[in-house]
Formats: structure tokens, C-alpha cells, sequence
């Protein structure tokens, strides 16, 4: 079954290829100052909120401090994987999935503002000035589409759920990353939208084994959560 | 069982990875990469945009982005190794009292 999948999609892949052109995240000074300083306004509160439940949740209890550890390592391992795509050029995972849906979309938004920062200062990938815009992509659009599939779907079949979950939050945050690059440079000849289909037929192309690749690897991490970290999983559950 | 069926799912990882790689070769890609990409797809729409801000800092030489981006995965996957091993010891090792 999944092997016919993966021939199908490849063959898709083949005959739908576009230009070579791609992005991760939006780099430093490409978008005007007003969009810089609208995300950065956006995505404040998530970031404060989310360190707040932060504070709640691992006040009374250690395993919880560690399972966000591994959350935000996650998050790191696989943002520092830029994998080859079909496009012919690389990107990267988010890695964001699996944060949200231990954590829920708050905590992810904390997560990601890390690995960005880490990125922007670090490895000029990114940049201070869209961090807010990177943030709402990665750490706040992808995190709640994940979040929200993953509550909709756990209880009729877990492993599609957190699958799914964590490969379309990966294929939003690059989707949204479209959108924010179409509205603030809207096509000369057709408007928004015209930018808008550009840029994501680029992006979620090369954007989509890759997604795949982040579903699995978020299902077998959190099978291993389940079996051997059920309580701390059972604890956040109640608190929720 | 459980270990044989992750080791399946990861070598599909591998199988999407590597077929994306050799699609990708076939078409000529180049699989640079690099932000300034982005730098194209903009100045296609748009001409006359310039970025108004440089980044503070630039990794002198692609050697040492590299590495960063080594130790930035090197943290992240310690750090999961180090709790996956707590947490197997802790199920498997239940004290010298329990039988």
C-alpha cells in the first residue's frame, strides 16, 4: 500500500516540476519593515503564552521539563537537516509537529522561536528582522494545523492522526511562508494571487517528500513516547 | 516486531530521500540551496525591492556553516539519545528489590 503511494508520488512529482527555485525560511531583509513589524505583533502573544504554560506545566514536575527537551531537540535535529527534494534543490524539515501535538501549539511557538533564533544569530538562515514572519509560520500556523488534526483525528486512528498531523503542519508553515512572500510582493501583471500560486507550487513540490519523511519519523518518535513515557503524556493530558 | 517495523519506516525515509535525490539530479538540479534564492524568486515579481537589512553575522566560509549546522543537529539528536536511554533503563531496570 505504501509502496504504491510512493510510486505514484514520485511519478506526480516527475511530471508536475516546475522551476528550480525554493526557500526555507524567509531571509534576513526580505520583507518590507511594515510586514516585519505585523508578525512580530502577531506572534508575541503565542511565544508569551506558550512560555507561560511552560511554567505551569513543568513547576511540579521534572519528566515534564525533559519531555520538552526532547520536544525542542527534535525541533533542532530535524531543522538542521536540509534533504535533497525532487526540485533539485534542498530545504529542511520543521519539526515542529511533535511539539504540538505533546504540547499543544503554544509550547511549539516557544520551540520554534529557539531553533530561529539559534538560526538567524548562528547561521545568518532566517533573520532578525522576519523572525516574527518565520515565527508565524513555523512556530504558529504549522503548529496549530497540527495540533488541531491530531485532537480531531487521535481517537479514530492514532497512527494517521499523528502522521498526517505532523505532514500537513510541515506543508502549511511552507504554504503560509508563500503567502507571506505573494501579499507583501504581489505580481506586477497579476496581483496576489498569481504571486501566491509562484511561490507555493515551488514550495510545497519540493516541500512534500520531505514531508513525509517528517511524518514518519514524528510517528516513530512518538510511539516510543507512548510506551515508555505514558505517564508524563497522561499528565499533560489532564492538565489540558 | 516493533523494532523490525521502525527500521521498515525508516528505510522508507531513506528510499523518499535518496528517489528525491536521483529526481532531482535527473532534472539538472543543483541543490545549492542558499537563501538568495529567495533573492531570485523576489526580484522576479519585483525589480526594484532591495533587502533593507544585512544579517549581523555571516559564517565566514560554507566549511563553517557546516558546522554549525553539524552542532546544532549534534545537540539536538544527544540530547534525544540521552533521554531515550533514561527512559528504557528506567522500564527495564525496576531496582534491585523487584523481582
Amino acid at each position: 500500500m505504501k509502496k504504491k503511494y510512493i510510486s505514484l508520488l514520485s511519478l506526480m512529482l516527475i511530471i508536475s516540476l516546475g522551476s528550480n527555485v525554493y526557500a526555507m525560511h524567509i531571509a534576513e531583509g526580505f520583507l518590507p519593515k511594515m510586514w516585519c513589524g505585523f508578525y512580530f505583533i502577531i506572534s508575541m502573544p503565542f511565544v508569551i503564552i506558550g512560555l507561560k504554560q511552560i511554567r505551569i506545566k513543568t513547576k511540579t514536575n521534572k519528566d515534564i521539563k525533559m519531555l520538552i527537551g526532547l520536544v525542542a531537540a527534535y525541533c533542532f535535529v530535524l531543522s538542521a537537516m536540509k534533504i535533497p527534494s525532487v526540485t533539485g534543490s534542498c530545504s529542511h524539515p520543521t519539526g515542529t509537529g511533535l511539539a504540538a501535538i505533546v504540547f499543544g501549539p503554544f509550547v511549539a511557538s516557544v520551540v520554534s522561536s529557539v531553533v530561529l533564533l539559534f538560526q538567524a544569530l548562528l547561521l545568518a538562515h532566517g533573520g532578525i528582522t522576519t523572525l516574527g514572519a518565520n515565527l508565524f509560520s513555523m512556530g504558529i500556523a504549522g503548529p496549530i494545523v497540527s495540533y488541531l488534526i491530531y485532537i480531531g483525528f487521535k481517537n479514530k486512528n492514532k497512527k494517521k492522526a499523528i502522521f498526517f498531523s505532523a505532514m500537513l503542519g510541515d506543508l502549511t508553515t511552507y504554504m503560509v511562508t508563500s503567502i507571506q512572500l505573494a501579499v507583501a510582493f504581489p505580481s506586477i501583471t497579476g496581483g496576489v494571487i498569481t504571486s501566491f500560486i509562484k511561490f507555493a507550487s515551488i514550495f510545497a513540490i519540493t516541500q512534500l517528500p520531505l514531508a513525509i519523511v517528517e511524518g514518519i519519523l514524528t510517528l516513530i518518535i512518538f510511539e516510543f513516547l507512548e510506551s515508555h513515557s505514558g505517564k508524563e503524556l497522561k499528565d499533560l493530558s489532564e492538565v489540558r | 516486531m516493533k523494532r523490525r517495523k521502525n527500521i521498515g519506516l525508516i528505510s522508507i525515509c531513506l528510499l523518499l530521500i535518496v528517489s528525491s535525490f536521483v529526481i532531482g539530479s535527473i532534472r539538472g538540479g543543483e541543490f545549492s540551496g542558499a537563501d538568495d534564492q529567495i533573492a531570485e524568486s523576489v526580484n522576479q515579481v519585483n525589480k526594484d525591492y532591495k533587502p533593507w537589512y544585512k544579517s549581523i553575522w555571516k559564517p565566514p566560509s560554507a566549511e563553517i556553516e557546516s558546522l554549525l549546522f553539524a552542532i546544532q543537529a549534534a545537540m539536538g539528536a544527544g540530547f534525544i539519545g540521552y533521554y531515550i536511554g533514561i527512559k528504557k533503563n528506567a522500564k527495564d531496570n525496576t531496582g534491585p528489590f523487584k523481582d
